[in-house]
């Protein structure tokens, strides 16, 4: 099979989805260290804000480009996110130069657990599209046919989604194939090791604090 | 009630240093100081104001201000005493003592001249200058050194390179007095951690008196300052007492104060507490004009009573437990302690009541009312929370009472009227509907065995004969049909509901009217709430002015290790030496210090401590609780002066406030203080001490705003006062000639930002019309036509993010913003108010403010401004709410940044300042009785002591939903309600948050109706303490803030949307059901007397047209107005004694004052008006309102019971919702 433009789309998907997974993540310990006391909203949401707009427009621009690849199934199971995201963009408090996370509104348990939830789900979402967009992708997008996707016990799964004939399942050891999934795994561990460094560094900070500074941890 | 306790100890020459340092560093401070002179000799130099040639600048503006000039010099010579025994004196002292006053005022300037010219006075001579005057002095210039260093890096940094060209001759002349008065300080401040702290005070929670000193010898009143001749005797020889009269004369004398403090004497630390409590008491009374000190002091009455209750005050020495801290030879501090010569028998008949002071035990029955307004809390501070004997929440176990309501106080007032009218009805109700009613009083007994207090057992059997639990209880759930009810409202005002707990709980439980909770007994589960479909929340005033307020000082601050609550009246002591919290149940041990008891002088009665025996507490905080030293009070003035403010004119009486509430402010010597001003470029203006007159400075580049001398803007309020008040003499004149008419708003926040960020402090902004200029400008939203549509009320919310953006920046550094609106058109109040909302500021809006066209509202800017300049505040606040394990905060609601769950970040509070807080109950509350809720309040006060204010709540918990609704506070629910309303209607709509409040009735109304099955469906059955929540809902709905269909600008709207999230609940229950009175037939029966004077209480109307009768008058009071409406036909001798007119004709249209008149009726009608007025955050104005006047329909518009074109009459209402509830 050729390299299409559709197989371009999902290989760069594929690695922009983790970064999205990343962000998604990082969302998720902001809020967990809102709700822990760790941070003010100010400073938390300052950061949170750099990443709302980026993760917007990496998903818009997803969807654009599925949409000029003519990938339907794909753009379909991206639209609702999109529109979402688009009726957060302009549902933001007045300006909307502060993405969706208003400091002040953002302590508010309901408002604290709905974006908690919602960064949940988008994890959800992002780990399902990253392996959809590994492995479950229509074989006409898969630039390399079959070398792409791994030997694996899933076959059957993938078999029964598509339902396009496969079956030349050769092991993808040596192929491009087998780079992407070492990049793929490399770049999960990447975000995991980014992750926990983060959690490392806060751990501490938690600690000099309730010591030393007492009067925001005390009253 | 200062103390200048003052000792022969090392201390007190270690603080001499300081002193002398801050004296002379503190130019002001000095009587004769040099400061004013060579002010004057520059004067003629320096006649014009240094204008920087290189901004565009209109020099006819200031030849008002130099005109204003000359007349300085004369002014100046009379600053020292104008600023310290003028303010001290004449405002506090003069009065409560008149026998002692020439001697007073003649020692004290000889004194206060010792103390600045010899070099290390005599200690003895301390204590004998008059007490205020030292205290502020020493505790001042304490504050000063202790603050120096961290503001002295500002010196160096702004010295350094003259980068604002602008002026440098100014610079150079406000640099090197600036280097010198921080190096002095700096010098000074090394004398400073000699000076040791071992100070034990606590407050008197029994009115008691209780004095220490630090050495054991001397026994000392410290009390006495005005008597400086006497105490000073005292304070060398005797051990022995000082005389009781005089230890009460003086008690009283400050308004019934009763705070005290026995810590190490002489520390400024006390000296400061003490002098602030003082201060803080006085502010207020001030702050009213009628309500002069002489009023709460000589009233004859008291003075009577007085030797009474001192006669079994003996006083003798005892040992602190802060001994190991004592830093010289004392061993011990040394209290003489002035206690009642059977403490135990106090303690156990009256000391637990923890509102109840000496006085209320009064045996003088005749006098009962006097000593009520002195003991009762609330009665001097706060008329309009419960002025009356309030017998539910704070049971008056003494002698006097108790044979007058033998059977509890179901509505025992002790004296007054009952429910006279009420009680007819309420039989005809009752008896067929018993029947129905669950079995609530077995379910109530139930709680008596609440006693896990070892100290309490036998004090509960002591008081088993006066035991409120069998008290009507089960009225509470009476059901009452309300369709059938006429009067639904009672003829008194509504108490809050007690919580049924034991009697030792419910005396020690905190004060209504700082803590209230929209259920007074907490469903178990979620679920139980849900079921019950009422609004879970609490209701704060955490800052109230409070006239008794146990004050303690102690090394250690006894906290749960693991939750940090501080240590209450609901923790039980599981043994001498451990308590188990209240809050997360971790078994926390006792700390040393905390099994001293400085009240019974007694070891190991660690639940006998006051801050185990009072539910609010005052603790002074150690360093552990700063991040920096305590800021100090920094007051930043930004004033609109473009043309629509100058023809409005609200600068005259700013400018006239300021000047006279100047030496009012609060704060201490470091105070400082600054002025902006602002129309299409900002203005600012040095007002550096050396300055023979103030300069303006110009910056017209708007868009980038720099400040252009930044350390001479913002000035001490002393060393720079004459300046400040020549700005303050020109400011008014200077603008006259302006025809600038845009206002550079945001550019003008944005530089009083940058100066108050170093320090952090309060910026008041008048603002007069729409910014449009610069950043953070406003287009108008509101389309007039729409104003009564009775759809979409659209723009609730702020236009541009820019205010809040700048209001969290503010709250980041410690500084609030205040806002004054005087607009006479639309200047999108939404947008404007986040500036004050995100930054724990107030708002005040005044519509079509002009001070000729409309002088009730620029007399009303005068009051509030009052009130304003001189009400306490807190810096650099944090407020905490925690709560039992179980429950969870939600929902703020309020003017605050909320920093983390349950953090509040205030970077000042104010006494006017309410909260509401909305609940959830996450884990089952099944294997808890009580829960508690618990306030920390933590801030720097205005004499820069950082103290914590601790509020403790208790409440039982039910299983039962009929329980639920027994224990419904009304009044707080719908407060609770409007909060919410309020934030639905800006993040959905208006109509929505209408939707919301009538579904909260229908649900609870039908949630309650399934509960009692066996009633018939067709009545609307509400339980008792349900009956007004009908009502109240239909008041929220005519509000200004919800209503529809009638004419309501948008600002209007949105003021009082921020008025519902920001007021206290009394007041706030006043804005949305006025209370109406009839007043042209006042009589004294039932009266109350308030500081000597006679207060009728006349019986609440419903409010219905139906009880206007056209010979009559009536008063309605709205919270931030009154109305007095005249009928036609209104009895002629009720107009010529109290509006001072022979007929009702002659009334004029616009009539805002009532005369002094020497009648009966006129006196009874202002001591009534007077009354209710007191203590109002905002002072209400007056309007006589004549029947036929087109002003009627205003107060028509109040009488929410009627029909309106818009909206239903409340017997309409009932049936909508009857026909909800069926469908």
């Amino acid at each position: 099979m050729a390299f299409t433009f559709a197989a371009f789309c999902y290989m760069l998907s594929l690695v922009l989805c983790a970064a999205l997974i990343f962000f998604a993540i990082w969302h998720i310990i902001a809020f967990d260290e809102l709700r822990t006391d760790f941070k003010s909203p100010i400073d938390q949401c300052n950061p949170v804000h750099a990443l709302v707009l980026p993760e917007y427009s990496i998903h818009s621009l997803f969807c654009i480009m599925f949409l000029c690849a003519q990938e339907w199934l794909t753009l379909g199971l991206n639209v609702p996110l999109l529109f979402y995201h688009f009726w957060r963009y302009f549902h933001c408090p007045a300006d909307s130069s502060e993405l969706a996370y208003d400091p002040p509104a953002v302590m508010n348990a309901d408002t604290l657990s709905y974006c908690q939830k919602e960064a949940w789900c988008k994890l959800a979402f992002y780990l399902l599209s990253f392996f959809y967009y590994l492995y479950w992708a229509p074989s006409t997008a898969r630039p390399f046919g079959p070398s792409l996707v791994a030997p694996s016990p899933h076959v059957s799964i993938r078999g029964t989604r598509t339902g396009t004939p496969r079956g030349s399942h050769a092991p993808g050891r040596g192929t491009l194939g087998h780079y992407m999934r070492v990049l793929t795994i490399l770049l999960m561990v990447c975000n995991l090791v980014l992750i926990s460094n983060r959690r490392a560094r806060e751990i501490p900070r938690k600690r000099s604090r309730s010591l030393c500074a007492p009067r925001t941890s005390e009253e | 009630m200062s103390a200048p306790a003052e000792s022969p100890h090392p201390a007190a020459s270690a603080r001499i240093p300081p002193k002398l340092g801050g004296a002379a560093a503190s130019g002001a401070a000095a009587p004769a100081g040099p400061g004013p002179a060579p002010h004057q000799q520059n004067g003629p130099a320096q006649n014009q104001m240094h204008v920087p040639s290189g901004y565009g600048l209109h020099p006819q503006n200031y030849i008002a201000p130099s005109g204003h000039y000359p007349q300085g010099p004369g002014k100046m010579t009379s600053l020292p005493l104008d600023s310290q025994c003028g303010d001290y004196y004449s405002g506090l002292y003069i009065v409560p003592t008149q026998n002692v006053v020439t001697p007073n005022t003649a020692n004290q300037q000889p004194g206060a001249q010792q103390m600045y010219g010899r070099g290390p006075p005599a200690p003895h001579i301390v204590g004998s200058t008059p007490g205020p005057f030292q205290g502020a002095t020493s505790s001042a210039s304490h504050l000063h050194t202790s603050a120096s260093q961290p503001y002295s890096p500002f010196v160096n940094h702004y010295s350094s390179p003259a980068m604002y060209s602008a002026n440098s001759s100014v610079a150079s002349q406000g640099f090197p007095s600036t280097c010198g008065h921080y190096a002095m300080s700096t010098v000074s401040n090394a004398a400073y951690p000699s000076v040791s702290y071992p100070s034990l005070p606590a407050g008197d929670p029994y009115g008691q008196q209780m004095f220490t000193s630090q050495n054991a010898p001397t026994v000392r009143p410290v009390r006495d300052n005005s008597f400086s001749g006497h105490s000073t005797a005292i304070s060398h020889s005797s051990p022995l007492p000082p005389p009781p009269s005089h230890q009460y004369h003086q008690q009283q004398s400050l308004s019934g104060c009763s705070t005290l403090s026995w810590s190490a004497s002489g520390l400024p630390s006390t000296q400061d507490n003490l002098l602030r409590n003082h201060s803080g008491s006085l502010a207020t009374a001030n702050s009213n004009p009628t309500n002069t000190v002489a009023d709460s002091l000589s009233c004859p009455v008291m003075q009577n009573v007085q030797p009474l209750k001192s006669s079994p005050v003996v006083s003798s020495v005892l040992s602190g437990a802060s001994s190991t801290r004592t830093p010289p030879a004392a061993n011990r501090p040394v209290e003489p302690v002035a206690s009642v010569t059977q403490p135990s028998e106090l303690l156990q008949q009256k000391g637990v009541d923890s509102s109840s002071t000496t006085s209320s035990a009064s045996p003088v029955p005749n006098s009962y009312d006097a000593l009520e307004g002195g003991s009762y809390p609330d009665m001097l501070s706060s008329s309009a929370s419960s002025p009356a004997p309030d017998p539910a929440p704070e049971p008056d176990p003494a002698p006097a009472s108790a044979p007058t309501a033998p059977q509890p106080s179901k509505m025992a007032k002790p004296f007054g009227y009952g429910y006279p009218t009420l009680q007819p009805g309420y039989q005809n109700a009752t008896a067929p509907l018993n029947s129905g009613v669950p079995p609530s009083s077995p379910v109530y007994s139930g709680f008596q065995q609440y006693a896990q207090y070892p100290g309490m057992n036998q004090l509960s059997s002591s008081l088993g004969g006066l035991s409120l639990q069998s008290s009507p209880q089960p009225e509470s759930l009476r059901p009452v049909n309300l369709t059938q009810e006429r009067n639904i409202l009672p003829m008194t005002p509504v108490w809050a509901p007690v919580p049924n707990l034991n009697l030792d709980l419910k005396k020690l439980n905190c004060s209504p009217d700082s803590f209230r909770c929209t259920l007074t007994n907490i469903p178990q589960t979620q679920a139980l709430l849900n079921k019950a479909k009422l609004p879970l929340g609490l209701l704060l005033h955490p800052f109230r002015d409070l006239t008794q307020l146990p004050v303690i000082t102690s090394n250690t601050i006894v906290r749960c290790r693991s939750c940090r609550t501080y240590i209450n009246p609901f923790v039980s002591f599981i043994d001498q030496r451990r308590w188990k919290c209240n809050l997360c149940y971790r078994v926390n041990d006792v700390p040393e210090e905390f099994m001293y008891n400085p009240l019974t002088r007694s070891y190991g009665e660690p639940h006998k401590r006051p801050e185990v025996q009072n539910s609010t507490v005052e603790f002074i905080a150690s360093s552990d609780y700063m991040l920096r030293p305590p800021q100090p009070a920094v007051y930043l003035f930004v004033l609109d002066v473009s043309h629509n403010a100058v023809e409005a004119g609200y600068l005259t009486i700013l400018c006239q406030s300021l000047l006279e509430n100047l030496d009012k402010l609060p704060g201490d010597s470091r105070t400082r203080i600054g002025f902006m001003t602002f129309d299409s470029t900002i203005h600012f203006y040095n007002l550096q001490e050396g300055l023979s007159q103030p300069q303006m400075l110009i910056v017209s580049d708007i868009d980038d705003v720099f400040l252009p001398t930044p350390d001479s803007l913002l000035v001490n309020l002393y060393e720079s006062k004459e300046l400040i008040k020549d700005l303050l003499n020109a400011l008014p004149n200077m603008f006259t000639n302006t025809r600038e008419t845009h206002s550079a708003l945001g550019p003008a926040l944005q530089a009083a930002f940058k100066l108050m960020s170093p320090t952090g402090g309060r910026v008041s902004v008048f603002q007069t019309q729409l910014p449009s200029l610069g950043a953070g400008l406003l287009q108008s939203r509101e389309d007039p036509n729409q104003r009564s549509s009775t759809k979409v009320v659209q723009h609730l919310g702020p236009a541009t993010d820019f205010y809040k953006k700048l209001a969290l920046d503010c709250s980041g550094q410690q500084t609030a913003v205040d806002l004054f609106l005087l607009s006479s058109q639309y200047s999108d109040l939404a947008s404007l108010a986040c500036m004050s909302k995100y930054s724990a500021g107030c708002i005040y809006y005044y519509p079509s403010f002009h001070y000729t066209h409309n002088p009730s509202q620029a007399e009303k800017l005068q009051k509030d401004l009052k009130r304003y300049l001189t009400r306490k505040i807190g810096f650099e606040a944090v407020m905490r709410i925690r709560c039992t394990k179980g429950l969870s905060m939600h929902t703020f609601h309020g003017n605050f940044f909320v920093r983390s769950t349950d953090l509040l970040s205030l970077a000042n509070i104010n006494p006017d300042a309410g909260f509401a807080v909305q609940l959830s109950i996450e884990e089952n509350l099944t294997d808890t009785s009580l829960v508690c809720f618990q306030t920390a309040l933590l801030y720097t006060s205005s004499k820069g002591e950082r103290r914590i204010r601790v509020h403790t709540l208790c409440l039982p918990v039910v299983s039962s939903l009929a329980d639920v609704y027994a224990g419904v506070d009304v009044q707080a629910a719908i407060c609770l309600l409007a909060n919410m309303a309020v934030d639905r209607s800006i993040s959905s709509s208006l109509s929505d948050a209408r939707d919301a409040l009538v579904n909260a009735v229908v649900d609870s109304l039908s949630a309650y109706g399934s509960t009692v099955s066996n009633l018939q469906h067709s009545a609307l059955i509400a339980p008792s303490s349900l009956k007004l929540f009908p009502l109240y809902v239909l008041a929220l709905l005519k509000q200004k803030a919800f209503r529809t269909g009638t004419s309501t600008r948008l600002d209007d709207r949105v003021y009082a949307m921020c008025q519902i999230k920001c007021q206290p609940l009394v007041h706030l229950m006043k804005m949305i059901h006025p209370n109406l009175y009839r007043i042209d037939r006042l009589t004294d029966e039932g009266a109350i007397h308030v500081n000597d004077r006679v207060v009728p209480q006349p019986p609440l109307q419903k409010l219905s047209a139906e009880k206007l009768t056209r010979e009559g008058a009536f008063l309605m009071d709205c919270g931030s107005v009154f109305y007095i409406w005249i009928g036609k036909s209104c009895d002629n001798n009720f107009i010529e004694d109290v509006l001072g007119y022979p007929n009702f004709a002659s009334i004029p249209q616009k009539m805002t004052h009532l005369p002094e008149l020497d009648t009966l009726s006129s006196e009874r009608a202002r001591s009534f008006i007077t009354w209710l007025r007191d203590n109002r955050p905002l002072s209400p104005i007056l309007h006589v309102v004549k029947d036929e006047s087109p002003a009627k329909t205003e107060f028509f518009q109040h009488l929410i019971e009627d029909r309106t074109e818009a909206a239903f009459s409340y017997y309409e209402f009932l049936l909508h919702i009857q026909q909800q509830i069926c469908k």
